[in-house]
């Protein structure tokens, strides 16, 4: 059939697409493993009693957010070379991609923990105060499990937009999926490889969609 | 008669918010056994005396004893000027075992179920064992009447019995002196009938409360003393008889106006 051997001819475009899409889950793995709890280390220092820690967490903040992560991304990877003259080597790329996402990442992840963390209500933190509850047992008792349903939501947002800012590290020429894709593209002169790989972002997006709801759905058993 | 032990003393409390002097020279005592309630308009002070006995909030001046046992004092510096000085943080977890607080809002952990909010601090603050906290747990369900809802989540309830659900919280961990914030206020008149009903009980098997109400009817029925608060300080306090009876006119108005 006509059908199969047109759709054969585009067989090794999706193996290769595959390779490139198995660096960007990498990515986006790696930056949410290392982020989230970066973040949660910079939402401390956002709220903590001593002004200098506070204000370098804000100012910190502030930078990660008013740069673009493209800028980021070059910063950390030549920044070493251009500043101090060390050469890193090609194998710096990987690592510098996961750095400038996990700093840029953690600083978004920080102030949507802020936020969850400030709307919890003065009267949960006093009630476990009279029952005698110490301060770390009450933030991780009391007030954590609370945050983690309230934050899910906007979580959910910022991961869907990680899967799809992974293809940002073709700045430096890391073969993810994107950069695969342009490749192809350019050589064969054809749409499909952009489609191919559109569909792939598409589809791991609506799987992590799925898993967020579900665990919402876990986190709903009480309002 | 023999006097009983004094449980919970407030020396000369003052206490000012941004400048606002809420509390001025209160001093108050109450005794094992007794049921004291606090009456007075809106911001005469009386939940702030209650948040300084509980340590919610730092009093300006003032001593604060329980059972003997300073919370805070005042104490001279080298320059010879006075000021309140609360006990070390671990003393004054110790004596926060000594009272529970019913809040008017009731503020239960929504994400812990019935029986978990009212065992979990006696688990992991008092360190009773898991099956005895348990079993306590169930008998003051079962004394409140909330015995079928151990496994139901706090916004599964209605107002009274969520604020029943607190007042077994507090219960759990056996205080000494209970402390409720216009514990019915957040409720309608069928739930705070509910309410009320559990709180005299508490009172005939001779709990030592003091509670902050507007309810006068009940805290004129409940009382062994009822305290009249207005603009930070005690204008008169008494045996219910001695308040409802009184020729003081502002607490004549005040009473006046409950009861219409």
């Amino acid at each position: 059939m006509d059908f199969a051997a047109e759709l054969s001819k585009y067989i090794p475009m999706f193996a290769q697409l595959s390779e490139g899409f198995v660096v960007t889950v990498e990515i986006f793995a790696l930056t949410l493993l290392f982020s989230m709890p970066l973040g949660m280390l910079v939402a401390f220092g956002r709220m903590s009693k001593i002004r200098l820690i506070r204000t370098l967490a804000k100012v910190y903040i502030s930078v990660m957010r008013g740069t673009p992560l493209m800028l980021q991304i070059l910063v950390v990877y030549f920044g070493p070379f251009y500043m101090f003259r060390i050469s890193m080597g090609t194998g710096y790329r990987f690592p510098a991609v996961i750095i400038a996402f996990v700093i840029n990442y953690a600083a978004y992840f920080a102030e949507i923990y802020r936020a969850g963390i400030e709307s919890m209500p003065i009267g949960q933190y006093e009630a476990a105060d009279v029952l005698g509850y110490s301060k770390a047992q009450t933030f991780f008792k009391i007030i954590l499990p609370q945050v983690i349903k309230r934050v899910l939501p906007p979580v959910t947002n910022e991961t869907i937009t990680l899967v799809k800012d992974t293809s940002l590290a073709f700045t430096i020429a890391i073969a993810e999926m994107f950069t695969t894709a342009k490749q192809i593209a350019a050589a064969s002169t054809s749409m499909v490889p952009l489609i191919g790989a559109g569909v792939f972002y598409y589809v791991f997006n609506l799987l992590v969609a799925m898993l967020m709801e579900r665990i919402e759905k876990k986190l709903s058993y009480y309002r | 008669m023999q006097e009983k032990k004094v449980l919970l003393e407030m020396n000369h409390v003052k206490k000012s918010f941004d400048g606002v002097e809420v509390l001025k020279d209160i001093s108050i005592q109450v005794r094992e056994g007794e049921v004291v309630s606090i009456i007075g308009p809106s911001g005469s002070g009386k939940s702030t005396l209650l948040r300084l006995a509980t340590l919610l909030d730092k009093m300006d001046a003032g001593e604060l004893i329980y059972l003997g046992k300073k919370a805070a004092e005042m104490k001279e510096d080298k320059k010879g000027e006075k000021h309140c000085v609360y006990a070390h943080k671990s003393r004054l977890r110790q004596m926060k075992r000594y009272f529970g607080l019913v809040f008017q809002s009731f503020h239960l952990f929504p994400h812990f179920t019935v029986m978990k909010n009212i065992t979990d601090a006696p688990i992991h603050v008092a360190k009773v064992p898991a099956e005895e906290a348990r079993e306590r747990a169930m008998k003051l369900l079962e004394q409140l009447g909330l015995e079928d809802k151990a496994d139901a989540y706090p916004q599964q309830l209605s107002g009274g019995q969520q604020q029943r659900v607190s007042i077994a919280r507090a219960l759990a961990l056996q205080p000494k002196i209970l402390f409720f914030d216009e514990p019915t206020s957040a409720l309608d008149p069928e739930l705070t009938a509910e309410v009320l009903k559990v709180i005299k009980e508490l009172a005939r098997e001779h709990m030592t409360m003091i509670i902050v109400t507007h309810e006068m009817q009940f805290a004129r029925e409940v009382s062994d003393r009822i305290v009249f608060m207005e603009q930070g300080v005690i204008v008169q306090e008494g045996t219910p008889e001695e308040i409802f009876e009184t020729s003081n006119p502002r607490l004549k108005e005040f009473i006046g106006k409950l009861n219409l």
